[in-house]
C-alpha cells in the first residue's frame, strides 16, 4: 500500500504517532522532542493532540486525574457515535473510569491481580510456552512475535475468564482490531460491538449454566453495597482483560524476545545469575514499556506553559519518560542489575495498570522457559523485523534462528 | 532503620516487594504491606533503601 501521509514537518509541531518509521522505533523522536525548548510537542492530526515526554511532566499529569481525565483513554478520537450507539454504557473500567466510581470499580478487581492471586497462573502458563516452543524447536527457526509472544496472553487471559481456547485467533483478531488499526473507524467499531455481544452470551450462558472458578462468574456474583453489580460492569471488565491485557502483554515479551536476540551477554547474565531476574524484568520493562494511553482535559488550563482547551486529547508517552536521562542515569543502555528504577511502565497514580503483577509473571515467565529451551538464538534478519505502534509499540513479526 | 508506607499515595506497582522481598509485601489488593515493623536488621537496610529508590509514587518513608 502507498503511503499516503502528509510527511511530518516538524516533531515539535506536527508529530505523527502512526508514521511508519516512528512506529518502528518511536525513541530518537522522543528524545528530540525532549530536549528541545519544547518538550511537550502538539500535533493537529488526528483531531489533535499534546504529547508530553519529560519523567516529571508525565507523572504529573497521571497524578492529577481531576484535570487529566479518563473519558478518552485511546489516543485516537472514537469513531463517531461510538458512544451513543448500541452497548454505549459498556466501557472498560477502571481503565475508562474516573472517581468516584473509579474507586469501587478498581476495588472489585484488584484482589485478582495481586501477586499472591496471580501467582497460581504460573505453571500453567509455563506449560503453555513450553507447548509452543514444541511447535517449532525442531525446525531451528520460528518468529519469536508470531509464534510464541502472540499466544501467550490471549491464552493465560482465557484461562482467567473461563472461556474455550479456540477463541484466540478471534481475540487476538478483535483486539487488533480495536487497538491497532486506527485508522478503519468501521473495523474499530466492529470489533468492539463483537467482544461486548461474545461477552454478553457468555454471561447469559452462565445465567443458565452456573460455574465455578471463573472470572465471568466471580463478577456477576459480586455485589456493591447489596446490590449485584450492574452488567455493564461485568461486560466492561472482560472488555478491559482483552483489550489491555493481550496486545500489551505481548508486544512486551515480542520486544523482550527480540532485545535477547541481539545481545548474548544478557542472555549469559541470566543463564549464570538466578538472582539478577527481578531487577531484570522491571529493566526490561523500563526500556521496552509497550503502552502510551491517552487523557482528556477537563477544563482550559495552562500546563507547563502550554494552553490546553477542555477536551483536548494528551497521551501519556510511558515510553518517552522511561527513557527521560533526568531520571535515568544512560537510559537507553540495558542494564540487567540497575539499582534505582522508578520505571513508569504501568503507569502511574489511581490507574496504575491493574494486571501489572500477571504481566510482569508473563514476561518472566516466556523468557525463563524460551532461555531454558533455546539458549543461545539470534535475528534471521534485522531488517525483516516488523512493528506496532501508536497505543501500543512491539514487535510483530520477529524471525529468529538456533 | 525503620520503614513505612504512605499508603495515601501507594497504588500497588510492587516495586517495594521486588527490591526487598523481606521487607515489604503484598496486601488483599496487592498493596504494599510493610513486613518488618520496628528496627530492621542491619543486613536489611540496603535493600529497604534500594525499595525506596524504586518506588514510582515515592511512598516510602525511610527513618534512621
Amino acid at each position: 500500500m502507498t503511503d499516503t501521509r502528509k510527511p511530518v514537518e516538524s516533531m515539535l509541531t506536527d508529530y505523527d504517532i502512526f508514521e511508519p518509521s516512528f512506529v518502528a522505533n518511536p525513541y530518537p523522536g522522543y528524545s528530540e522532542i525532549r530536549e528541545s525548548e519544547c518538550p511537550i510537542a502538539r500535533t493537529e492530526r488526528y483531531e489533535g493532540s499534546w504529547l508530553p515526554t519529560r519523567y516529571e511532566d508525565v507523572v504529573a499529569l497521571a497524578q492529577e486525574y481531576e484535570i487529566f481525565t479518563s473519558r478518552g483513554i485511546l489516543v485516537m478520537p472514537p469513531p463517531p457515535g461510538q458512544a451513543e450507539g448500541a452497548y454505549g454504557g459498556v466501557a472498560a473500567p477502571p481503565i475508562t473510569s474516573d472517581p468516584p466510581d473509579h474507586h469501587w470499580h478498581r476495588r472489585l478487581i484488584l484482589p485478582v491481580f495481586a501477586p499472591q492471586a496471580v501467582a497460581k497462573y504460573e505453571q500453567s502458563t509455563r506449560d503453555l510456552c513450553n507447548a509452543l516452543i514444541d511447535e517449532f524447536i525442531d525446525k531451528g527457526t520460528a518468529d519469536a512475535a508470531a509464534d510464541y509472544a502472540q499466544h501467550i496472553p490471549v491464552r493465560v487471559i482465557s484461562n482467567m475468564l473461563g472461556v474455550p481456547l479456540d477463541m484466540e485467533e478471534t481475540f487476538t483478531g478483535w483486539v487488533r482490531g480495536v487497538l491497532e488499526n486506527m485508522h478503519d473507524m468501521e473495523l474499530r467499531k466492529r470489533s468492539r460491538l463483537a467482544i461486548i455481544e461474545y461477552f454478553l452470551a457468555q454471561v447469559e450462558d452462565r445465567k443458565t449454566n452456573p460455574r465455578e472458578n471463573d472470572l465471568i462468574s466471580e463478577l456477576m456474583n459480586t455485589e456493591v453495597e447489596g446490590k449485584k453489580v450492574p452488567i455493564e460492569y461485568v461486560l466492561g471488565v472482560c472488555n478491559l482483560m482483552l483489550v489491555a491485557g493481550i496486545d500489551t502483554t505481548w508486544s512486551a515479551i515480542g520486544s523482550v524476545m527480540w532485545h535477547m536476540a541481539q545481545h548474548p551477554e544478557h542472555r549469559k547474565q541470566l543463564r549464570e545469575n538466578d538472582d539478577l531476574w527481578p531487577t531484570a524484568i522491571e529493566e526490561l520493562l523500563r526500556v521496552y514499556a509497550p503502552v502510551t494511553m491517552a487523557r482528556i482535559v477537563d477544563r482550559d488550563i495552562e500546563f507547563q506553559g502550554c494552553p490546553m482547551k477542555a477536551g483536548d486529547r494528551v497521551l501519556m508517552a510511558f515510553p518517552a519518560a522511561n527513557r527521560d536521562p533526568r531520571q535515568f542515569e544512560n537510559p537507553d543502555e540495558v542494564i540487567l542489575d540497575r539499582e534505582h528504577n522508578r520505571h513508569v511502565a504501568f503507569g502511574s497514580g489511581i490507574h496504575r495498570c491493574a494486571g501489572s503483577n500477571l504481566a510482569r509473571l508473563e514476561v518472566r515467565v516466556a523468557l525463563q522457559t524460551w532461555l531454558k529451551r533455546i539458549p543461545e538464538f539470534e535475528l534471521v534478519d534485522p531488517a525483516t523485523v516488523t512493528w506496532a505502534g501508536g497505543q501500543v509499540h512491539g514487535p510483530r513479526s520477529c524471525m529468529v534462528k538456533f | 532503620m525503620k520503614v513505612s508506607v504512605d499508603m495515601g499515595s501507594c497504588h500497588g506497582h510492587q516495586m517495594c516487594a521486588i527490591a526487598a522481598p523481606e521487607v515489604f509485601g503484598s496486601d488483599e489488593l496487592g498493596n504494599a504491606k510493610v513486613l518488618i515493623e520496628g528496627d530492621l536488621p542491619t543486613e536489611l537496610e540496603g535493600k529497604a533503601r534500594r525499595a525506596e529508590a524504586n518506588c514510582p509514587e515515592r511512598a516510602i518513608i525511610i527513618s534512621e
